[in-house]
C-alpha cells in the first residue's frame, strides 16, 4: 500500500505537468468557441469564462451571431470559395505529380537523374520569390481574382513536394511485381493504373490531406492572386478582413473564426493517423 | 520492358511545363529584378540590397526574426521534447498529444483571432474579456496592459501565439523518434544505476540526435517565413515587424518591386542552405530505411 502511494506521490509532477499543459494548450479555442455562442451584450460586458456560473440559463446562448456572419458578413460566401478552391487544388496537382513521379521512378530516360534533383531542389525556394513576376503575368493574362488562376498557383506550389513524397513511394513498391506484370505483357500506363495507383491508397491519401489543409488554411498565395476581389475570397481572407472591419466585435470574430476552423477540426478527428502522417511528410515543404 | 522513348516526357509534360512557369521563371525574374529601381525600368545595382540591410524598418524586421529564432525554436523544440519523452509514460497519452497537436489543423489566420481574443484589453475600469488581462488584473492587481501595442510584451505575445501552432507538431516527430529507441537500451542503463535524468541526457538525447537536427532546422525555416500570424495580430506595427510581411508591404502597399524583390532574394539565401542540409538528411534516413 506504501509502495502504490509513494509511486503516486513520485509520478504527481509528471501528470501535473501534462495535465496542465493539455488544458494550457485547450483553453483558447474553448473560450473561441464558448464567445462564439454567446450574445453581444454579454461578450462585451463579462469574459467568456463566467458561463461557467449559468450553464443552465439558456438566455446566455444564441446561434445568432453565426447567422449574422454567415449571411451579411459573407463568410457563407466565402465558405462556398474555399471549396471552390480546395478541392481542384487538392486535385490537380496530385494527379499530375502521380504520373511524373512514375516516371521518375520506374521509366528509363536520359537524365533522369539530374531532373528529379532539380525538382528537389525547388522544395527550397520559398513562395515569396514568385508573387512578383507571376502577378504581373496574371495581370496580363487577366487571372488574377480568378478561381482559375489560383488553382494552377496552388498546383504549382504543390508539385515539388507532391512528385518527391510520391516518387519515394512508388519507387520503394517491390520490382518483382513490376517484373511480372510486365512479363504479361502489361505496358506502363497498365502498371500505373492497375499496379501503383491501388497499392499507394495510404500515400495519395496522407498526400492528399496534407495538401487540402494546406490550400484551405493558406491566407498568402489568396491575399496575392485574388487580393481585394470580395466575391471570390477563400475564408482566411474574409476572417482577416473581418479582423479588421469588426475590429472589437468578439462575438462575430469568434464565430467567424470557428466556421474557419471547422471543416479542418473534422478532417482532423476523422481521419487523425492520414493527417499526422500528412504534416509529418510535409516537414520537408518548402 | 523496352520504354518507348516518347512515353516518360508525356507522363512528364505537366508536371514540367507547370514548375517552369510557376517556379522556375518566377526565381529567375525576381533575381533579375531586383537590381532594378521600384518600377522595374532603371538599373540601380546593389541599391535595393544596401537599403535592405540599412533602413530601420528592415533592421527591426532582422531583429525580430532573429528574436523568433531564438525563442521560437528553443521553446518549441525542447517543449516538445519533453512532451514526447514525458506522454509516453502514462496510459492517457493520445488524449494529451491529441490536444497538444490540435492547432496545426487550423490556419494561422484563425490562430490569430484565437490568440488576439487572449490578449484583448479594455481600459482598467471596463471588465476585461481577454483572458490574459482578466488573470493579470485579477491574480496581480496590476493595470491592464495592451500586450500586443507595448513594445515590451508583443513580440513576446506573438511568439506565444506560434509556439501554441507548433510544438504539437515537434512533439509528433520527436515522439516517434523516442519510440524507436530499443527500451532494452534504457533498462539496460537503469540496472546500472543511472537515474532518470542521467538516461534523459546521457542515452536518450544522444540517440535522438539525427531527429532533432530536422525538427530544428524544420522550425528554422518556419520563423524565417512567419507572415501570417504577424499579418493577422499586428501587421508588423509597434515594432513587429518581419521580413516576410515587409516584403508583402513593399509589393503591395509601396508597390516597390525591386526592394520586394530584394528581400524575397534575402529570405531565399537564408534558406537555402538550411532547406538543403533538411533534404539530404530525410533522404539519408530513407535509405536507412
Amino acid at each position: 500500500m506504501k509502495r502504490v502511494a509513494s509511486r503516486f506521490l513520485a509520478r504527481l509532477p509528471l501528470h501535473a505537468v501534462l495535465l496542465g499543459l493539455g488544458l494550457l494548450w485547450l483553453t483558447p479555442t474553448v473560450g473561441l468557441l464558448v464567445s462564439s455562442f454567446r450574445p453581444p451584450d454579454a461578450v462585451r460586458s463579462s469574459g467568456w469564462w463566467t458561463v461557467v456560473a449559468h450553464l443552465g440559463d439558456r438566455a446566455q446562448f444564441t446561434l445568432a451571431n453565426y447567422r449574422e456572419i454567415l449571411t451579411a458578413q459573407g463568410m457563407g460566401r466565402a465558405f462556398v470559395n474555399s471549396l471552390i478552391i480546395t478541392i481542384p487544388s487538392t486535385i490537380i496537382p496530385i494527379a499530375i505529380a502521380a504520373f511524373a513521379a512514375y516516371a521518375f521512378a520506374w521509366m528509363e530516360f536520359r537524365g533522369r537523374q539530374v531532373l528529379f534533383v532539380v525538382v528537389v531542389g525547388l522544395l527550397v525556394v520559398p513562395l515569396q520569390m514568385t508573387l512578383i513576376p507571376l502577378l504581373r503575368v496574371y495581370n496580363h493574362l487577366r487571372l488574377a481574382g480568378s478561381f482559375v488562376g489560383i488553382w494552377l498557383a496552388h498546383t504549382g506550389y504543390g508539385l515539388p513536394f507532391a512528385i518527391y513524397l510520391l516518387r519515394n513511394f512508388f519507387g520503394a513498391l517491390p520490382r518483382d511485381l513490376f517484373e511480372a506484370a510486365f512479363l504479361d505483357g502489361a505496358s506502363h500506363t497498365t502498371a500505373f493504373f492497375r499496379l501503383v495507383l491501388p497499392l499507394s491508397v495510404p500515400a495519395l491519401a496522407s498526400l492528399a490531406i496534407f495538401q487540402f489543409l494546406w490550400v484551405w488554411n493558406d491566407l498568402l498565395v489568396a491575399l496575392i492572386y485574388l487580393g481585394g476581389t470580395e466575391r471570390v475570397a477563400p475564408l482566411t481572407l474574409k476572417l482577416t478582413s473581418l479582423v479588421n472591419s469588426l475590429g472589437q466585435e468578439w462575438h462575430l470574430l469568434t464565430a467567424a473564426a470557428f466556421v474557419s476552423m471547422a471543416l479542418p477540426l473534422v478532417v482532423f478527428f476523422a481521419l487523425q493517423r492520414y493527417f499526422v502522417r500528412g504534416i509529418l511528410a510535409g516537414a520537408v515543404k518548402g | 520492358m523496352r520504354t518507348a522513348r516518347f512515353l516518360p516526357w508525356l507522363y512528364l509534360a505537366p508536371a514540367l511545363l507547370i514548375l517552369a512557369f510557376f517556379l522556375v521563371y518566377p526565381v529567375l525574374s525576381t533575381l533579375y529584378l531586383s537590381f532594378f529601381d521600384k518600377n522595374s525600368e532603371r538599373f540601380v545595382g546593389l541599391a535595393n540590397y544596401i537599403w535592405s540591410f540599412t533602413s530601420k524598418d528592415m533592421q527591426i524586421a532582422f531583429r525580430n526574426n532573429l528574436l523568433w529564432v531564438v525563442f521560437f525554436v528553443s521553446i518549441t523544440v525542447s517543449l516538445g521534447l519533453i512532451l514526447a519523452v514525458m506522454a509516453d509514460r502514462v496510459r492517457y497519452e493520445v488524449v494529451v498529444k491529441s490536444l497538444i497537436f490540435l492547432p496545426m489543423a487550423i490556419s494561422f489566420a484563425g490562430a490569430g483571432v484565437i490568440w488576439k481574443f487572449v490578449y484583448a484589453y479594455a481600459p482598467a475600469n471596463r471588465p476585461q474579456i481577454g483572458l490574459l488581462n482578466a488573470i493579470w488584473t485579477g491574480l496581480f492587481h496590476a493595470k491592464p496592459i495592451g500586450w500586443l501595442v507595448n513594445r515590451s510584451t508583443n513580440n513576446p505575445a506573438l511568439i506565444a501565439a506560434g509556439v501554441w501552432i507548433w510544438v504539437g507538431f515537434c512533439m509528433v516527430i520527436l515522439s516517434a523518434a523516442y519510440k524507436g529507441i530499443p527500451k532494452e537500451l534504457l533498462e539496460a542503463a537503469r540496472i546500472d544505476g543511472a537515474n532518470e535524468w542521467q538516461i534523459f541526457w546521457g542515452v536518450i538525447l544522444p540517440l535522438m540526435k539525427p531527429t532533432l537536427a530536422v525538427v530544428t532546422t524544420t522550425m528554422v525555416i518556419n520563423v524565417l517565413k512567419v507572415f501570417d500570424i504577424v499579418y493577422v495580430m499586428t501587421n508588423g506595427n509597434y515594432d513587429t515587424e518581419v521580413i516576410a510581411n515587409r516584403m508583402y508591404k513593399e509589393m503591395f502597399h509601396f508597390h516597390d518591386f525591386g526592394r520586394a524583390s530584394a528581400i524575397a532574394v534575402i529570405l531565399l539565401l537564408a534558406i537555402v542552405p538550411i532547406m538543403a542540409a533538411n533534404i539530404r538528411r530525410f533522404q539519408e534516413q530513407e535509405a536507412i530505411r
